[in-house]
């Protein structure tokens, strides 16, 4: 009994982001996601350690070999190691989740707390500009996006930033919403706080964990759209190594090299299935409802 | 309920106002000389003094926007560079075969979708729940790009059942148009079918914990009819509604299915254009995808307001 009660005080005083550790690390899923992301992460990052050959180097003497000792993945057209080029690839891709979610949370976050907290026509204004933009579907208007800046993986990043801004401005807006009738922060108004003060330091980390969600999950999103891109001949430029375009050349040679689309298609989905995985653990972890 | 219809149609001004500014600014990111970058690899005075007027690039900004934003609602969304014909009219050519690849997508989804969430509801918590919801999760994560392409290779180069790409019109020959659009259907319902089963499943469990379910069990009706007669007749009235919101990844989806198996559709014309510096096929989709997008998203408004009598008032 003595021992429960302990374990029940601790629980007690547990801080909200130690809770919220301890219920993610519950879900065998997301600890899944998460350790497969750790290893993608670590893949990208030591990828020149890692990978055999070089990613670009052309083999005219090893043209679509099919997966050996030799080369794991297999070779591509140009004689290029296939799982070297997999291990290059998944720079591309993290990168590219990351900083077009990073674009769209620095744009979306601030003018979100803006529409929230700034008035009656500052608010229409701005959800009428998140309507319309909501209102294109995410690739079409990345593609134009990407079309109208020029192909490359940087202009790709741009575009699918842009395109999920909105996303981040609608859910921080709704979130400000909410949070502003709080007492605590009708007392920092009361004692004099000037209004950025209070969006920043007692509105923003009161939304944060429905950010986090949203953020992992369009991490999934982001990747699958650079990918697209990619396959489209919009992101990544060859010869540097990305999934989507790799996937592209494998569709010409389906017949004779099967293998050349397998590889770079499964990273895809297992990247993209970790980030799902770990952003619904980390919604059933931070949902207050559950708590 | 008419007090509801004009309120809505009035808020689509400003929407569609700022979507013809959004899609009209695309054209202002062009890197130098617009006019030079339409022209592609042409550098004839001539033509590029053509484009100038055509585009009225020489006038200011405000006013190039109003023959634009005119046009447009007079029905022109200016003329492809390549292809010579007016951008409608490649729209209404190619809309029919999207619109075909779509609908099947959308009864495939629907079957698929709709079923599992039911099937996953009623089973809570059984190994048959946990495999559905793997399964969904796997939807939701297949880029469909790689799923077509593992498809072609499946049932196209190995065992030789379906066509690996091309297009038969359905009142060409309807069984060559069904082997055609079979695979495409498929892949582009995918990702859909998983979402559709994630909220089947969500409103089937509320639904299935309701007084009136439990009311329906009391009176000692078999549980199949308490299921698809009271359940979900009730469950599917938010699965309808928020399956119409997703209609726009369908039509997404569509650009890049349509490019893997080579289908002649909406997507193809659009990623075709912007490899040929075909700008305003790319800016006319693009506008017309959205507003078919916001109409969809005003009838899935309007059919849950009409399925949903409180809401009326």
């Amino acid at each position: 009994m003595a021992v429960m009660d302990a374990t029940v005080a601790e629980l007690q005083h547990e801080s909200p982001s130690a809770r919220a550790w301890r219920r993610l690390l519950q879900r065998k899923s997301a600890v899944f996601g998460f350790a497969v992301i750790v290893l993608f992460v670590l893949v990208a990052v030591f990828a020149p350690l890692i990978a055999p050959y070089d990613p670009t180097q052309q083999s005219w003497g090893a043209i679509r070999k099919a997966p050996s000792l030799q080369h794991w993945f297999g070779t591509d057209e140009s004689g290029r190691d296939l799982f070297s080029r997999v291990i290059f690839g998944a720079r591309a891709s993290l990168l590219a989740g990351v900083i077009s979610i990073s674009i769209a949370l620095g744009l979306g976050v601030p003018i979100g707390l803006l529409a929230g907290y700034g008035g009656k026509w500052v608010d229409a204004v701005i959800g009428r500009i998140t309507d319309a933009m909501l209102a294109c579907p995410f690739l079409i208007l990345a593609i134009a996006l990407a079309a109208f800046l020029g192909p490359s993986l940087q202009n790709a990043m741009i575009a699918i930033g842009l395109t999920a801004t909105p996303i981040f401005v609608r859910l921080t807006r709704g979130q400000v919403m909410s949070v502003k009738v709080e007492d605590y922060v009708e007392a920092a108004r009361a004692v004099g706080n000037p209004a950025i003060r209070i969006a920043v330091k007692h509105i923003l980390p009161n939304i944060l964990p429905a950010l986090i969600v949203q953020a992992t999950l369009s991490v999934a999103a982001a990747i699958i759209a650079e990918a697209s891109l990619s396959f489209l001949g919009l992101g990544q430029q060859p010869p540097a190594p990305s999934w989507g375009s790799m996937l592209n050349t494998a569709q010409r040679f389906l017949t004779n090299a099967p293998w050349m689309a397998v590889w770079p298609g499964l990273a895809i989905f297992l990247t993209v299935l970790a980030f799902n995985m770990l952003g619904d653990g980390l919604r059933d972890a931070l949902d207050p409802k559950e708590r | 309920m008419l007090l509801f219809l004009g309120k809505r149609l009035l808020q689509l001004i400003p929407t569609l106002f700022i979507v013809s500014l959004i899609i009209f600014g695309l054209q202002q990111l062009l890197p130098g000389d617009p006019a030079l970058a339409m022209a592609g690899e042409e550098r004839d005075p001539e033509v590029l003094e053509q484009i100038r007027r055509q585009y009225r690039l020489d006038q200011p900004l405000y006013l190039q926007y109003l023959y634009w934003v005119g046009g447009v609602l007079s029905g022109n969304l200016g003329e492809s560079m390549r292809l010579k014909e007016p951008v409608l009219t490649l729209i209404l050519q190619k809309f029919p075969v999207t619109l075909q690849l779509a609908l099947m997508a959308i009864v495939i989804s629907v079957s698929i979708g709709v079923t599992a969430g039911i099937i996953s509801a009623v089973k809570r918590n059984t190994p048959t729940d946990y495999v559905v919801n793997v399964v969904a999760l796997w939807g939701l994560s297949t880029p469909n790009f790689w799923l077509g392409i593992m498809l072609i290779f499946l049932f196209s180069v190995h065992l030789g059942w379906l066509p690996a790409s091309g297009y038969v019109g359905p009142f060409e020959d309807f069984w060559l148009s069904i082997q055609t659009t079979i695979l495409p259907a498929f892949v582009l319902g995918n990702s859909f079918a998983a979402v559709l089963m994630r909220h089947t499943r969500s409103a089937m469990l509320q639904a299935m914990n309701s007084d009136y379910v439990r009311t329906a069990r009391a009176k000692g009706l078999a549980e199949g009819v308490v299921v698809l007669k009271h359940a979900m007749r009730n469950a599917l009235t938010p699965v309808v509604t928020l399956g119409a919101l997703e209609l726009g990844t369908l039509l997404s989806g569509a650009v890049l299915t349509e490019q893997v198996f080579s289908i002649p559709g909406f997507g193809k014309l659009i990623v075709d254009s912007v490899f040929n510096r075909d700008y305003a096929v790319v800016q006319g989709v693009t506008l017309i995808t959205a507003t078919t997008y916001i109409l969809l998203n005003l009838l899935a408004d309007i059919a849950y307001v009409l399925i949903n009598p409180r809401l009326r008032t």
